[in-house]
């Protein structure tokens, strides 16, 4: 049992670190334009694809440099010439532009790089156990990825927080207009977070490609999740997605690790049910079975008991 | 070009094709499978090898019935059984009265009871089904039908032959079993627990989990989950992306048990899996590709390979279904359908491979022996995805010891 919770816990905190990479572009975008951007875990797969291109040819770590700068730019160029246009006919045609990029990139992958798994795999230095524990490995990309997550999490807490940059962008989330009225060139500030987030997004795709495999369903199997996570941590706040991205990453893990059902819990309350009656289908539903749902359901919860989600400001 | 000359070539081409129609009559064969969406690519492999196999084996050599060629008439089916049955109706109006299928057990039963219907109605046109890929155990028991033929093996056949491979492998005391949320999640599940009961009851099953379809984006708490189990084999249904994230995932733990799987070999699988799999993971197939068992299928394989370089020979059954077709022809002496099928029905065929086979009359299921392979990179002849790694074969069960009784009560024409 505790090989079981040992690793469950490193695994949990490797896949929230991971969504964290995700959600924290997200939830700035999120927050500095009031736009949904359906389109973010798409940036997120063509991370991953980019860096499997460059990778054939250079390896993985230029990939790992490259790949996100391409993201990013790609993103910078989507909000310039893609986004701010759409935007004066309002928030729903924004919302719809970028539902239908998502579409678009997830095409334009499968028209390119076809629709199997690609063979993208870690680096060779990085192909062996960390530690074993238990009889159980512990692969040293795992920590890589930890590494990495970890290191994304500071440098975006120190820019927002000590740097000039960071105060003109947490100035144009709250009040963009006098942030304008100071001689701020907003519109300039919109493009970079986009872009700054579409990279972050390309480089958890750079990294998770090869772990969690590079197909054209990655971006759906993520995409609802990151929304959850933005919503539960609170808008806008970078602590906010930190905290959701952990705890819904542990309550995945957890979920799947731990197999007890409904009955089980009605048993400990000393509540026996009958084997034959009506509801038996519910009664027998185990934590593994309803661990994909567990997220929405804190989603609903949360939107339900605290609107402005765990450390957001703002109502959602 | 001016009109004249428009006219001449047209007039040409006009003549020569009424030439070669009059010279001999192609037979057609309808493929019914998925060209584009999620499965085109498994569609179009597929394919290939019906179109090689074809050239190779009946065209070149003449053709059937005194030179008539076979040809492949590809039909998009989207792996949807309304599309099937369109191109179905499509085929039928063409005139073809062959129809080859593979992905999908829900398309094999919407097409077998189509076809059932149509040729009752129809006694003049008549059309066969033959079922390449399509693994559902009912296709040749409860929803049997005279003009349905299956040339792979039935999951519950696979399974068998798979339980079998466990049996006599006394290391294994404990199973863990692992599939996909749906029908064949849940079938591969049943069954093997039923048959694991009857053959090693000493077996344990430390775990039977069904996760979503295509949904999990890190199989590692499944794989730490099994790993913590203490199982000493794995049982999966799994195929694509799922299989791919499963294999690996349980490769990263350290796990060093058998995985036993029934599509966990080419389409980019055995090269995503590559180092990860190795001597961990096993199939349960027909037609073994590694060691080649002779010069014949060594041929086959590299001719095919160098007019495919990106393709491989997946289903080696495709190629039993092209040249019992042939023979049946020949032996029928004519191309109705109605002949074809009383020659198809109870023969008995030696395969490229030298294996022997024989289409059972009771419920028209090909018996042939059953290969276990292993996921290596040593030894191995012909590679899947151009990757280095290739299936070798373990162990075989013989055919006789594959099959299953069935229940299958099927209405025959006078």
């Amino acid at each position: 049992m505790s090989e079981l919770l040992f690793f469950s816990l490193l695994n949990g905190i490797v896949t929230g670190l991971l969504l964290f990479m995700l959600a924290s572009g997200l939830t700035l975008i999120f927050s500095m334009m009031g736009v949904l951007n359906f389109a973010h875990a798409s940036f997120y797969m063509l991370g991953a694809y980019f860096a499997y291109t460059i990778s054939l040819y250079v390896g993985f770590w230029l990939g790992l440099i490259l790949a996100p700068l391409l993201v990013g730019v790609l993103g910078a160029l989507v909000e310039r010439y893609g986004l701010r246009y759409v935007h004066r006919w309002g928030h729903v045609a924004e919302l719809i532009f970028t539902f239908g990029l998502a579409f678009l990139i997830e095409e334009v992958v499968q028209f390119i790089w076809g629709k199997e798994t690609k063979a993208y795999h870690e680096p060779e230095i990085l192909q062996f156990s960390l530690f074993t524990f238990f009889g159980q490995d512990f692969p040293a990309y795992k920590a890589f990825m930890l590494l990495v997550s970890i290191a994304i999490f500071i440098v975006l807490l120190l820019i927002l927080t000590r740097s000039r940059i960071g105060l003109i962008i947490q100035a144009a989330i709250t009040h963009p207009n006098m942030t304008a009225m100071l001689g701020h060139n907003v519109p300039l500030v919109f493009m970079g977070v986009f872009g700054v987030g579409c990279a972050l997004a390309g480089l958890a795709g750079v990294i998770a490609g090869p772990a969690l495999g590079t197909f054209p369903g990655m971006a759906v199997v993520l995409g609802s999740i990151v929304f959850v996570i933005v919503v539960v941590g609170g808008l806008g706040s970078l602590t906010g997605a930190f905290v959701a991205s952990l705890l819904i990453g542990l309550l995945q893990t957890f979920a799947i690790a731990l197999d007890y059902s409904v009955s089980d819990l009605l048993a400990v309350l000393n509540i026996s049910v009958d084997a034959e009656s009506a509801l038996r289908d519910l009664w027998a539903l185990s934590l593994p079975q309803v661990a994909p749902i567990l997220p929405y359901l804190l989603l609903v919860l949360i939107l339900i008991f605290r609107p402005t989600g765990l450390f957001g400001k703002r109502e959602t | 070009m001016s009109i004249k000359s428009t006219i001449i070539v047209g007039a040409a081409f006009a003549t020569l094709s009424a030439f070669s129609a009059q010279a001999a009559e192609k037979i057609k064969i309808a493929f019914i499978d998925p060209l584009s969406g999620p499965f085109a690519a498994t569609g179009t492999n597929g394919l290939q090898q019906f179109i090689y196999a074809a050239d190779e084996l009946v065209n070149k050599k003449g053709g059937v019935l005194g030179g008539r060629e076979f040809e492949i008439v590809p039909l998009d089916n989207k792996v949807s059984p309304k599309e099937s049955l369109v191109q179905l109706k499509r085929a039928i109006g063409d005139g073809i009265h062959y129809v080859v299928q593979g992905n999908s057990s829900g398309v094999a039963n919407a097409l077998t009871d189509a076809i059932s219907k149509h040729n009752r109605r129809n006694p003049d046109s008549r059309v066969i089904l033959l079922n390449y890929s399509a693994v559902d155990p009912a296709l040749t028991n409860e929803k049997c039908s005279y003009w349905h033929f299956r040339f792979d093996a039935g999951a519950d056949i696979k399974m068998n032959a798979l339980t079998d491979a466990i049996k006599n492998n006394s290391n294994i005391k404990k199973v863990y079993i692992i599939g996909q949320d749906y029908s064949f999640g849940k079938a591969v599940a049943s069954s093997a627990i039923q048959f694991l009961g009857e053959k090693r009851p000493d077996i344990e099953i430390v775990g039977n989990e069904l996760h979503p379809i295509g949904k999990v984006k890190d199989f590692t708490p499944y794989a730490t989950k099994i790993r913590a189990s203490g199982a000493d084999a794995v049982i999966t249904g799994n195929w694509g992306a799922d299989m791919v994230g499963l294999g690996k995932a349980i490769g990263e733990t350290g796990l060093d048990v058998p995985i036993y799987t029934y599509y966990a070999a080419n389409d980019g699988i055995t090269k995503t899996i590559g180092e990860g799999g190795k001597n961990r993971i096993r199939l349960v197939h027909e037609g073994p590709v590694n060691p080649p068992s002779n010069d014949v299928y060594k041929a086959y394989h590299t001719g095919f390979k160098a007019k495919n370089p990106d393709k491989d020979v997946s289903q080696f059954r495709i190629v039993n279904v092209i040249q019992m077709l042939a023979k049946a022809m020949e032996q029928a002496g004519s191309e109705k359908p109605i002949e074809v099928a009383k020659q198809l029905e109870g023969m008995e065929f030696t395969t490229l491979h030298g294996e022997k086979v024989v289409m059972r009359s009771d419920d028209h299921q090909l018996i042939q022996p059953i290969h276990i392979s292993v996921h290596t990179n040593e030894n191995i002849t012909f590679d899947s995805d151009n990757s280095g790694y290739g299936m070798r074969t373990e162990s075989t069960i013989a055919a006789a010891d594959t099959a299953l009784p069935t229940t299958c009560k099927m209405e025959r024409p006078e």
